[in-house]
């Protein structure tokens, strides 16, 4: 499969589901979808296309927190992420997409904590990095938290 | 009987280079379930790359383990060169390529001494880290350190493989093999070990796609992924060498695996040593524009994934590591539970986690309130081999 093959598969099945698609490379792309629909979205590509879940990353962008589900095609070295943008930074939620793959397991607990992303119908958000007893409602990975301060003799 | 009990492992140990902490609950020799908590060694690496240029973050990720020294900044230096389009000299992919190699090399002997170790074949132990040796020197030689190689940068690389050095790289890279082999023989014809480690621990094909498994773990399952082959990066594919695959799933074919793939390694540095073409090894790009760009490189554990996204100045707006043992690691959930006591050991180790962790293991049996420590753990597991070996020395 080419690059084209896959995103034209993905736009015809979910077609004004996916908003914007942006080829970077021949090798990789980003789909920007709504967050409600990660979970149908992503059982097509892991369980339909194939496709093995590498991570999710989760960026600040501080005007909202994107979640960029990484995953990638072994036979033709393709990486295809999907963006999710959640506007609510107060209470930001998704749905869960162990029920899909367990290799999201400890990804999902990692976000929960470094980004304060609630998963729906994840029941095992408990700490993975993070001591047990960080303070609640600080996020470390959120821009609003203090950078490491950079070394005075540089 | 239904008494259960607790095994904390870990989560520290002067030995360990990552600590982790396992709960096994154990009905009677039977695991019946496991639980992992790590984070004992974050030391927000993903924060602290935001706050450094791109230059420093590569010396910042080649300290994220020991091991991994040179998977690590490659990784990321492929992120950001995927980001702004850079060209590398085909020079350095080759000096790219024998680094990773020799980093494989030498960590698939490291885990086979361990693996040795656990199971009670303290000279399996002695003689891997012994033979592993020569790979240090040679990393020395190429590189000037023996660990955090301080090798890589965005665009190339920072030293060159000087012209004399070849057949002393060579020369070693034979006595190399030549212990190898006979190591090979020592380990895969010993009908003890096949007694011991087969049918152990076994990850099915099946769970190891859900659990996107990665590496020898996912190859001695039968899962036919390798990133150097599929989604090729340095010189890779300029080269001739196999994937190995297996299909049982167990520690034995993991331990395969990895045996057979270092005389690939050893194939590949010999191949990239002849073939690799004079010119520059750097080329120097300066700006990094803002975007988004991914680094997908084979450490020895599995796929090493880094995620960079700039925004136009200095230093990356978000970093993001994916190390391989973060997707391995929770295949224990399959492998151990349902397992002997005697056989967690080797199967948590099976996959190649930062490993020393399973040196410090007390149980506390809630039954006698009886405490037993890291040293008891190995015990059962080498008495077991003892046993087995007895067995065949009566018959």
């Amino acid at each position: 499969m080419t690059i084209d093959e896959i995103i034209k598969n993905i736009s015809d099945r979910f077609q004004s589901k996916i908003l914007n698609i942006n080829k970077s490379s021949q090798k990789r792309a980003y789909l920007d979808i709504y967050p409600k629909d990660i979970t149908e979205i992503a059982r097509y590509i892991f369980k339909d296309m194939g496709f093995r879940f590498n991570t999710a990353s989760g960026v600040d962008d501080f005007d909202a927190l994107e979640i960029l589900y990484h995953f990638s095609h072994d036979r033709s070295g393709i990486v295809i992420s999907l963006r999710a943008m959640i506007k609510d930074r107060q209470d930001p939620h998704i749905d869960t997409i162990t029920t899909i793959t367990r290799s999201a397991w400890w990804i999902e607990r990692e976000l929960h904590e470094l980004f304060g992303i609630e998963f729906n119908g994840n029941s095992d958000l408990r700490p993975l990095l993070l001591p047990d007893d960080w303070p609640k409602g600080v996020y470390p990975m959120r821009k609003d938290f203090p950078q490491p301060k950079r070394d005075s003799r540089r | 009987m239904s008494h259960k009990a607790a095994i904390p492992i870990g989560p520290y140990h002067p030995l360990q280079e990552e600590p982790e902490f396992y709960k096994l609950i154990v009905e009677g020799e039977k695991v019946v379930d496991v639980d992992v908590r790590i984070g004992y060694n974050h030391r927000g690496i993903e924060k602290i790359s935001e706050a450094k240029s791109y230059d420093q973050s590569l010396f910042i990720v080649e300290r994220i383990c020991g091991i991994c020294s040179s998977s690590h900044p490659i990784a990321c230096a492929q992120a950001v060169e995927d980001i702004a389009k850079f060209e590398v000299p085909e020079r350095a992919l080759y000096i790219r390529t024998v680094c990773q190699e020799l980093e494989r090399l030498h960590s698939h002997m490291l885990w086979l001494g361990l693996a040795g170790h656990f199971l009670g074949y303290n000279t399996v132990f002695m003689w891997a880290w012994k033979y592993r040796e020569p790979i240090c020197d040679i990393f020395e030689t190429v590189t000037g350190n023996r660990q955090n190689y301080a090798m890589h940068k965005i665009g190339g690389v920072r030293r060159d493989i000087e012209k004399e050095h070849i057949p002393y790289i060579l020369k070693r890279l034979d006595e190399f093999t030549k212990q190898l082999n006979m190591l090979k023989g020592a380990v895969l014809d010993d009908p003890v070990l096949h007694e011991r480690l087969k049918g152990v621990g076994v990850l099915t094909k099946e769970d190891a796609i859900d659990y996107s498994a990665l590496g020898p773990t996912a190859r001695a399952s039968g899962i036919d992924i390798d990133v150097r082959r599929d989604y090729p990066y340095a010189a890779y594919d300029k080269i001739k060498w196999n994937v190995i695959t297996l299909e049982e799933g167990d520690v034995f074919a993991k331990t395969v695996v990895r045996i057979l793939e270092m005389f690939e390694s050893v194939s590949i540095i010999r191949q990239c040593l002849d073939k690799m073409p004079q010119g520059p090894i750097d080329s120097n790009p300066k700006d990094i524009p803002p975007g988004e760009g991914i680094g997908q490189i084979e450490a020895p554990r599995g796929e090493c994934f880094h995620y960079i996204k700039s925004d136009g100045t200095n230093s990356p707006m978000r970093h993001k590591i994916r190390a391989p043992t973060y997707m391995n690691f929770p295949t224990f959930r399959e492998t151990v539970i349902g397992e002997t006591i005697s056989d967690a050991a080797i199967i948590l180790a099976a996959i190649d986690p930062c490993y020393c962790c399973t040196e410090r293991m007390l149980i506390v049996d809630d039954h006698d309130k009886q405490v037993m420590g890291v040293f008891e753990l190995i015990r059962l597991s080498q008495e077991k081999t003892a046993r087995i070996k007895d067995r065949y020395a009566l018959s």
